[in-house]
């Protein structure tokens, strides 16, 4: 099947009925004038149909380009990628275009970000969200338009007659994200990639998408990969997480595992940066100290070890591979994850060493447990 | 709709006055005295028959007279009549006007068959072998003025292939065949350039069209990359194309002297170019107002294009 010989495992037995997406050492470069990029540095994860996971970092962390790469979209002459990308069995990243373009859209749909610029402005939406059943699976003109119409009344966009005929500048941003999933939804695909589908939302249609993203998923039995930096989308809404940083996975487990027995220091401190709504008005925001680090110039070792509060000296020389966390299959890549003694000694040596990082992280577990105080206090709860 | 063609024919209007006006004073300030058209140089001797003529013309009256009397005249559909031949301006121009429309609009026609797949395949392949060649051949067809173009056709097809004429001029009415065969030519010698200019402009913005979300997203639903180029690409991509195809005919009109005179066709290119030679001021104010006219009403066309083409326009008007 392939010349890999390393993975005989996967080849011997064939894939379970209930596995849809088994990606293995996926690594996607850039070649840039500059020197090469490795956006995607190794990653490997498996989803079980009918599942959810979430894949969340920051803003050039990878994870867009990880979902492009699985889904073969990345555009350009540069771009390489290797690894596998097992879907129902079959390698994505060894098929043609051909095969790949029956694929897309009709087993293997994408949300993307901005629904201001993902819909063609010249196209009607009627024909925006059937064009691609008509193509695929033959559907004539007239039953593509009933579909287009159950479709825009199950994702709640009202009055769908009169807004079949209408191009996406008549609507707003929200309604413009529904045209988008419906668009997507419109072949069934067993698996659904969105990404940030809520970014460009303003936050009250946020949550309605969410939730209109999370029933379709149910409904439908569909698998969904959400790629979102806010760990907010994720919590309480897909199954597993997966938290990316420089290109590489450093944590993943089931979000409750993720939420509730944090390892990783990076996603500890993603969680810290969220705000909360108990904290007192004003409370400053706790923003991850220096800056995500740029990909030709990745530091020796943990790539997070120059923001980590708890960064040792084997940080900086040796890369953490994924190791588990328990036996629940939680997975963390840290020499001294969170909640470990190990753990709590870096922090204390680093903090008598006054790092910064650690300095700041030390000032926002205090001001936390004021903010705790205020936040109880009777005036504050009957504003 | 109709408040913008009521607001376009206002502006038609005032357009047609004031170009009337203004070539009317500058055919007024040119040297050379129209009295040299109407009568030889030897026969001014007779003072009494040139003043008369000049009464008889109506030459002795002040410029803004002169504007008036012809304005009045113009208004009814008579242009006056040429002083050189003594025909009716306007039955002049019913006579050539057709002739100089049908080579321009074959040779628009027939840059846009070209252009259209063209540069819609070289944004496709940008960078690549087939864009760098294309590249080429429309760097190569700008830099060709038409009368190298046009004979290096003749040459080809008339020459060497006796494929059609290398000049003159078949009215339809002698049949479509006869007619077309003579439109070959000079309509191919204008369109290897305005092909060359549509292929660029449309090339440029289809290339930034591809790199927009939606293109992506069209290619995410399986879609072909015909279906993706010509369906979802392309509309996006015309307004350019529109606007320069809408300034090429506007300057075609006047602009296809060249090829009038290469293949001998009695175009209107020809006429105003020989009546400003003559002072034949009345074919000169009657054809520079049609030609004002046609390029009015060509922007127009052009306008109602854009909102065809783009319905976020159409809502903002």
């Amino acid at each position: 099947m392939t010349t890999e010989g390393t993975v005989v495992a996967t080849l011997d037995v064939p894939a379970p009925e209930s596995e849809i997406l088994r990606v293995e050492d996926l690594r996607t470069s850039f070649f840039l004038p500059i020197g090469e990029l490795e956006a995607v540095r190794g990653v490997s994860f498996l989803l079980q149909r009918g599942r959810s996971l979430g894949i969340v970092g920051e803003s050039g962390s990878g994870k867009t380009v990880l979902a492009r790469s699985i889904m073969r979209l990345n555009v350009g002459a540069n771009v390489k990628t290797t690894g596998r990308a097992l879907f129902e069995g079959r390698d994505l990243l060894s098929l043609d275009s051909r095969e790949m373009r029956k694929l897309w859209g009709s087993k293997i749909a994408m949300i993307f970000q901005d629904p201001m610029t993902s819909l063609n402005p010249m196209v009607k939406i009627g024909r925006q969200v059937t064009e691609h059943l008509r193509k695929h699976r033959g559907v004539g003109r007239q039953a593509a338009k009933q579909t287009a119409l159950e479709l825009l009344n199950e994702v709640r966009i009202p009055e769908a007659e009169s807004r079949i005929g209408r191009f996406p500048h008549e609507l707003s941003g929200g309604m413009r994200q529904r045209v988008s999933i419906a668009s997507a939804l419109a072949c069934e695909p067993s698996l659904l990639f969105a990404d940030e589908p809520t970014t460009a939302l303003d936050v009250t249609v946020q949550h309605q998408i969410l939730n209109l993203l999370s029933r379709e998923q149910d409904q439908r039995n569909m698998t969904l990969v959400m790629v979102t930096h806010d760990l907010g989308v994720v919590a309480g809404r897909t199954d597993d997480t997966l938290v990316m940083y420089a290109g590489k996975v450093v944590e993943k487990a089931s979000t409750i595992e993720i939420f509730g027995r944090t390892s990783h220091p990076y996603t500890e401190a993603l969680m810290r940066s969220i705000p909360r709504t108990t904290q007192a008005s004003h409370t400053p925001l706790v923003a991850i100290t220096g800056r995500p680090p740029v990909a030709t110039h990745l530091p020796k070792g943990c790539a997070f070890s120059l923001r980590c509060p708890y960064a040792q000296l084997k940080c900086h020389e040796e890369d953490p591979p994924l190791t588990p966390i328990g036996n629940s299959g939680h997975e963390a890549a840290c020499w001294f994850p969170v909640g470990t003694d190990a753990n709590q000694e870096a922090f204390e040596r680093n903090l008598s060493d006054r790092l910064p990082q650690t300095l700041v992280v030390a000032d926002s577990l205090i001001a936390g447990k004021i903010g705790q105080t205020v936040g109880d206090s009777p005036e504050e709860g009957s504003a | 709709m109709p408040k913008m063609i009521a607001s376009r024919l206002l502006r038609l209007v005032l357009t047609l006055l004031t170009v009337s006006f203004a070539t009317f004073v500058m055919v007024n300030v040119l040297p050379g005295d129209a009295i040299n058209a109407l009568i030889p140089i030897d026969a001014q001797q007779d003072q009494e028959f040139v003043e008369q003529v000049r009464e008889e013309w109506g030459l002795n009256d002040p410029m803004l007279v002169r504007y008036g009397r012809w304005l009045g005249n113009a208004v009814t559909g008579d242009l006056g009549d040429s002083i050189v031949t003594g025909q009716p301006v306007t039955a002049e121009i019913t006579h050539r006007l057709p002739i100089t429309l049908e080579i321009m609009f074959v040779a628009v026609g027939l840059s846009l068959l070209l252009a259209v797949p063209v540069g819609v395949f070289s944004a496709y392949r940008e960078g690549k072998r087939p864009d760098r060649v294309i590249s080429g051949f429309a760097q190569l067809g700008l830099s060709m003025p038409v009368f190298v173009t046009g004979l290096i056709l003749i040459y080809i097809f008339a020459l060497k292939l006796n494929w059609f004429p290398a000049t003159g001029w078949n009215r339809p009415s002698n049949g479509i065949g006869p007619n077309l065969k003579t439109v070959a030519l000079p309509a191919m010698s204008l369109a290897i350039t305005e092909a060359a200019v549509y292929t660029r402009v449309l090339r440029s913005d289809m290339i930034s069209t591809l790199k927009e979300n939606y293109i992506l997203s069209a290619r995410a639903k399986g879609l072909t990359d015909r279906f993706v180029l010509f369906r979802h690409g392309l509309r996006p991509s015309l307004l350019t194309l529109v606007t320069v195809v809408g300034l090429s005919v506007g300057t075609l009109i006047g602009g296809t002297l060249v090829v009038e005179f290469l293949f001998a066709i009695p175009g209107i290119g020809r006429r105003i170019f020989s009546a400003i030679y003559q002072r034949d001021f009345m074919m000169v104010q009657g054809i520079t107002v049609l030609i004002t006219a046609f390029y009015v009403i060509v922007n127009t066309v052009v306008d109602v294009a854009y909102m065809v083409i783009d319905p976020r326009i159409r809502r903002t008007n």
